[in-house]
């Protein structure tokens, strides 16, 4: 029986950056793929503690819709800036003007769908046979069944019937050419556990995620920024709440929730108190029961 | 508080995520949006009570046919506790996600049907959970309504599997009468079952001891990745990042760097910006040594009383995960841990029959084969037998053609 019983956010931890090293360890191009959000967020720290006084053995990957919350994009900036690491940015807009992809029409237009496209450029363009994110099991039933180490076909297809046993905590990153591996080192965190490891590190985070005022308009039942990536129109009332944002995504899917919390132990409070669960204020879930398995089936993170 | 790991296992129709469904509503663990959709899907139980377990049936094939086909992830919390618990399918053709359930969880809940008592896939899961050392077990008797919460039932149920938990060592064993359907003993205590004088299955599951993936108090680390920033500032700067499988690292202790044999002593340990004196099992760290000596990924550091086994002939037990037969006169590569060597198989000294626990002899191993083998590796191994030391005791075997991960290895001692 052993007598070394890790608290759960140092076992959580722990396990990430083992995951993060055998990444390392085990490709030749890795890359982290950093959507601002705090997920991403975390990834970084834990890269940190990885791999410090070191570089990052990867660049930061960030797929911009063009679509963004501002304050991402400010936050971005800064942090690659503060870490001396190397940022790579696919962009949307490229995709459309290249004319791979055509822009969503009509009011509920997104581009959070297109991102798959440039993606899966940006992967082949810098030959990434690894690509590291913050998806975790505990957001939707799809991802609950995903391994940590997840192949993709070389059109960045996840078939879930053909997944590899994963055992013990040993990672099989063997691939084909033209194959990648999805990583997913907080697999096994929860929401809560995200915000305080956040809370715990003395982590920053763009101040979306915190209650402020914010011009709103509803759609579909849920609260969205006005914005001019929303196409809106007459019968859609622009009215200014005190919002937070739960994800960071693009600014045409990701909802608001009401909040008053501005102060990180709110927020917890909040959640521990929640009957929203986060992946409930995104708009692209709500498409079908389906619709998680279907956009990774396509390449999507 | 601590995180325990554990899974599920039964038949198709004992209600494994019925009960798994049942543990997550009763803790509040699933959220408005989620029951929103349960609600509307259409899928209902018999008396038009919402039907659970559509929360842990994940992919669109399962709801279509039913049944869970692969290892499905939750979590839910407790004041006392964080839980993660892997839901793996109970039928006969994907025993490999049972075993893949079972090889990191800290405990196994087994169902048995009431109306059925002790069958065929009882044995064949409590086998499955002996293989892999799992440390605790819980035998949940479900649908003990549909047996009128009989103690009778309950009785007969538990004195059948005693003698199956003896003839498999298992050594700590629970028994707790439940309704998953119902929630009878499931968060609270059933008042239909005065007779019972046990806890609920979340109670116990919230006290039972956390006992480590590991046994042994040797230390073994294997490096994962040499960080050597190589600045001027950090010239000489060399440190070997790891997770410790085993037992504890103190500054000045003597180690020994395998399959080398070259030894040292730690000068330094890193946790990221801090310097403990010393660093134990499941923390990922950074080790300094005082000598300089050649040291890559794969290596493997372990303290320098307590040496490991290091050889490249190895007697293991062997689960088969692939449909491609096991293929003898193939050269497969094998991962422990960080290390990736070749491999060969060189002998099937025997199967086991799950459904019977008989050895037979046996010339092939076809996918949920299970059973001891020889195995030839390219370089030395140092590794730890399992019953000692689970995660210095375990390997995976990858097909080079597929890359596919086709077997599980649980080293053992060589027979005489």
């Amino acid at each position: 029986m052993s007598k070394y019983n890790l608290d759960y956010l140092d076992e959580l931890e722990a396990e990430a950056i083992h995951i993060l090293r055998e990444v390392a360890g085990q490709f030749e191009k890795p890359a982290l793929l950093f959507s601002g959000g705090k997920d991403s967020i975390t990834l970084v720290r834990l890269a940190e503690k990885a791999f410090r006084p070191g570089k990052f053995p990867f660049p930061l990957v960030h797929i911009d819709t063009g679509h963004n919350f501002e304050e991402t994009i400010t936050y971005r900036d800064q942090m690659v800036e503060r870490l001396g690491e190397k940022l790579i940015v696919g962009y949307v807009q490229e995709s459309i003007d290249e004319g791979k992809v055509v822009e969503q029409k009509g009011k509920n237009a997104s581009r959070n769908s297109l991102q798959t496209v440039t993606l899966l450029d940006t992967i082949a363009k810098h030959g990434f046979d690894a690509c590291i994110g913050g998806a975790r099991r505990d957001e939707e039933k799809a991802r609950a069944k995903e391994r940590i180490f997840s192949v993709r076909d070389e059109f960045g297809q996840w078939d879930p019937k053909r997944q590899r046993p994963e055992l013990w905590n040993i990672y099989n990153g063997k691939i084909h050419k033209g194959e990648n591996v999805r990583v997913f080192p907080i697999s096994n965190w929860t929401e809560l556990d995200v915000w305080n490891y956040i809370r715990r590190e003395n982590m920053s985070l763009p101040s979306i995620y915190f209650a402020h005022q914010r011009d709103c308009i509803t759609r579909n039942g849920q609260l969205m920024a006005a914005s001019p990536f929303l196409n809106m129109d007459e019968a859609d009332i622009v009215t200014n709440r005190m919002v937070r944002f739960r994800t960071v995504g693009d600014m045409s899917c990701t909802a608001a929730v009401e909040s008053e919390a501005d102060q990180i132990d709110d927020i917890i409070d909040e959640i521990s108190a929640s009957k929203i669960s986060e992946r409930g204020a995104r708009l692209d879930d709500k498409v079908s029961e389906a619709a998680m398995e279907d956009r990774k089936k396509g390449g999507y993170f | 508080m601590n995180i325990l790991k554990f899974f599920t296992a039964g038949s198709v129709d004992d209600g494994k995520s019925t009960l798994i469904g049942r543990l997550l509503y009763d803790t509040n663990s699933i959220l408005a949006d989620q029951l929103e959709a349960l609600q509307q899907s259409n899928r209902k139980n018999d008396d038009g009570s919402i039907d659970l377990a559509i929360l842990t049936d994940g992919l669109r094939a399962e709801r279509e046919q039913g049944i869970t086909i692969d290892v499905a992830y939750k979590y839910f919390q407790t004041e006392k506790r964080k839980f993660i618990i892997a839901d793996t399918p109970g039928h006969i053709q994907y025993t490999r996600n049972m075993v893949t359930g079972a090889s990191t969880a800290n405990l196994a809940i087994i169902l048995i049907d009431a109306r059925n008592g002790v069958v065929e896939q009882t044995v064949r899961h409590s086998y499955l959970v002996s293989l892999l050392g799992v440390s605790h077990v819980v035998i949940c008797i479900n649908k003990m309504d549909m047996e009128g919460y009989s103690e009778e039932v309950y009785n007969n149920i538990t004195a059948t599997y005693k003698t199956l938990a003896a003839n498999l060592n298992l050594n700590d064993v629970t028994f707790i009468p439940v309704s998953a359907l119902r929630g009878d003993n499931i968060v609270n205590k059933s008042e239909n079952m005065p007779w019972y004088e046990g806890t609920s299955l979340l109670d116990f599951l919230e006290t039972v001891e956390v006992t480590s993936n590991q046994t042994s108090d040797y230390a073994r680390m294997p490096v994962q990745w040499v960080i050597r920033p190589q600045t001027d500032e950090l010239h000489d700067y060399r440190g070997y990042a790891g997770r410790i499988l085993s037992g504890a690292f103190k500054v000045n202790d003597k180690v020994t760097v395998l399959p080398s044999g070259s030894s040292s002593v730690i000068d330094r340990i890193e946790v990221f910006e801090k310097t403990p004196e010393e660093a134990v099992a499941g923390m990922s760290v950074t080790l300094h040594l005082k000598d300089n000596i050649d040291i890559s990924r794969g290596d493997v550091l372990v303290n320098s009383a307590h040496l490991p086994q290091n050889s490249q002939l190895i007697e293991a037990d062997l689960c088969w995960m692939d449909n491609k037969p096991m293929d003898d006169s193939i050269t497969y590569f094998l991962q422990h841990n960080s290390k990736l060597t070749k491999c060969k198989v060189k002998d099937i000294l025997h199967k086991v029959n799950i459904n019977t626990l008989e050895k037979e002899d046996a010339h092939e191993f076809k996918l949920n084969d299970i059973g001891r083998v020889v195995i030839k590796t390219a370089d030395e191994l140092a590794y730890d037998l399992y019953s000692e030391n689970k995660a210095n005791g375990s390997a995976i075997l990858i097909d080079s053609r597929t890359n596919l991960t086709v077997g599980a290895l649980m080293f053992r001692a060589i027979a005489d």
